[in-house]
């Protein structure tokens, strides 16, 4: 039998990070991607595309994570696509983001006074030139303390790839513990390490937020 | 080939999945009422006048938001046992979703009670209550009304995040779902109906929520 040292276990976990972030990384640029078309259909002129915004956000806030991961694990594969747990993972938190994202920044949209998109018709741009250079711009400015708020809820929200077989973090550390039976401490550590993952960035949030408070 | 989608388990699955949710909405019942009271507590405590209790109330809500629930959940029921600390399914989940809301609602609660004007708090002493009469019969159901829809999502929140407690065996919805998919190999409908009463569920408490706060904080609630 193997034997674990304390430097083993921790070792073994801090390789395993590499996937969590790189996983949180994946799916926060696949939901900022997503985020923003969704964001366009929630603000548009269009009535049914507003509806279908609302819809989006409406069912992935009103639904666990936990299941819409499974619902990419066993459902992307009918539609022929041969499936990973990395792949569903990065599916599943993309659009568990995009709605939580398209909320966060259509909030910031809204924020902005009514002279700015009236003066930037008023210039001659069109709709999609106003969005781009004048809303959005603004918007993502000043949703910043909430956004990576969000970051930080995303990077938590990967343990549950585990779940889907993914090799992250959490799944690694069941592993080691299913070796070593020492559950405190392999558990302890993971939590320590998401720890040192978040703090930093609900800190960063904190600050951003005690800055726009200020101005 | 082209894959059919199959409901005909459903109609001798209902009972279970009934149960199911039913054991999901009172895991969320119970962490509400046990939650609400540690953050009333808590918010209290981070306003009190001991600098450790204010320093320790605040170290246990960075801990909390800082890790994810699932690790929390696997360290209560598969960490604590061996320092001697073992618990039921049930009561490990039930446990680990009361820190885990609480950490959350504490901040509610306590922007709660700051919005209470100081005024109320002096007029009620000045009536002859003692400051914790005082407290709970004014200025605590005020700052209720006011975080009211706050605390709400939170409650839903938490009640979407519990569906992981299925990974320690509670019988609760996503478990129930788990152990159907298992029988009948229809995994993608299993889940897709599951994910619709978990929506369900959630309408159901915003709107549960809204009544019942009308009644018992009064018609400030919306």
């Amino acid at each position: 039998m193997i034997e674990f040292t304390f430097w083993d276990i921790l070792r073994n976990l801090l390789f395993a990070t590499r996937w969590t972030v790189l996983l949180s990384a994946a799916a926060f640029a696949g939901g900022a991607a997503v985020g923003v078309a969704i964001l366009f259909a929630r603000i548009s002129k269009a009535p049914w595309a507003r509806r279908f915004g609302v819809g989006y956000i409406a069912l992935f806030q009103g639904t666990p994570l936990l299941m819409q991961l499974f619902l990419m694990f066993f459902g992307l594969p009918m539609l022929g696509l041969r499936i990973e747990p990395w792949t569903a993972a990065v599916c599943g938190l993309t659009f568990y983001a995009s709605a939580y994202l398209a909320e966060i920044w259509r909030a910031g949209v809204e924020a902005l006074p009514r002279g700015q998109s009236e003066a930037a018709s008023s210039l001659g741009l069109h709709r999609l030139q106003e969005l781009r250079l004048v809303i959005l711009p603004q918007a993502f400015r000043i949703t910043r303390a909430p956004v990576v708020g969000f970051l930080v809820q995303l990077i938590k929200s990967t343990a549950l790839a585990s779940i889907l077989g993914f090799e992250e973090l959490l799944k690694t550390a069941n592993a080691i513990n299913n070796a070593t039976f020492e559950p405190f401490t392999v558990y302890g550590l993971v939590a320590i390490i998401f720890f040192i993952l978040c703090y930093p960035l609900t800190q960063y949030a904190r600050m951003l937020e005690g800055r726009a408070a200020f101005r | 080939m082209k894959y059919a989608l199959d409901f005909s388990w459903l109609w001798g699955s209902l009972g279970a999945l009934a149960l199911g949710a039913a054991v999901t909405l009172l895991l969320i019942a119970c962490t509400t009422v046990f939650g609400l009271t540690i953050s009333i507590v808590g918010a209290a405590a981070r306003r009190g006048r001991y600098r450790w209790l204010r320093r320790l109330v605040g170290a246990y809500v960075e801990i909390i938001r800082n890790t994810p629930f699932l690790v929390q959940l696997f360290f209560i029921f598969f960490g604590l046992p061996s320092i001697g600390v073992r618990l039921d399914p049930m009561v490990a989940a039930i446990l680990a979703m009361t820190l885990n809301m609480a950490a959350y609602t504490i901040e509610v609660v306590g922007a709660g009670l700051d919005a209470v004007p100081r005024g109320q708090r002096e007029a009620a002493t000045a009536l002859g209550m003692r400051p914790r009469l005082a407290f709970l019969k004014v200025v605590l159901p005020q700052a209720l009304a006011i975080i009211y829809p706050a605390l709400t999502s939170q409650i839903i929140i938490m009640m979407l995040e519990s569906a992981v407690v299925s990974q320690i065996s509670v019988r609760e919805l996503a478990q129930e779902a788990d152990l159907l998919q298992a029988r009948t190999f229809r995994s993608f409908e299993t889940y897709l109906v599951v994910t619709f009463i978990y929506l369900a569920l959630s309408a159901a408490v915003r709107r549960g929520m809204i009544l019942f706060g009308r009644r018992v904080l009064g018609a400030a609630v919306q």
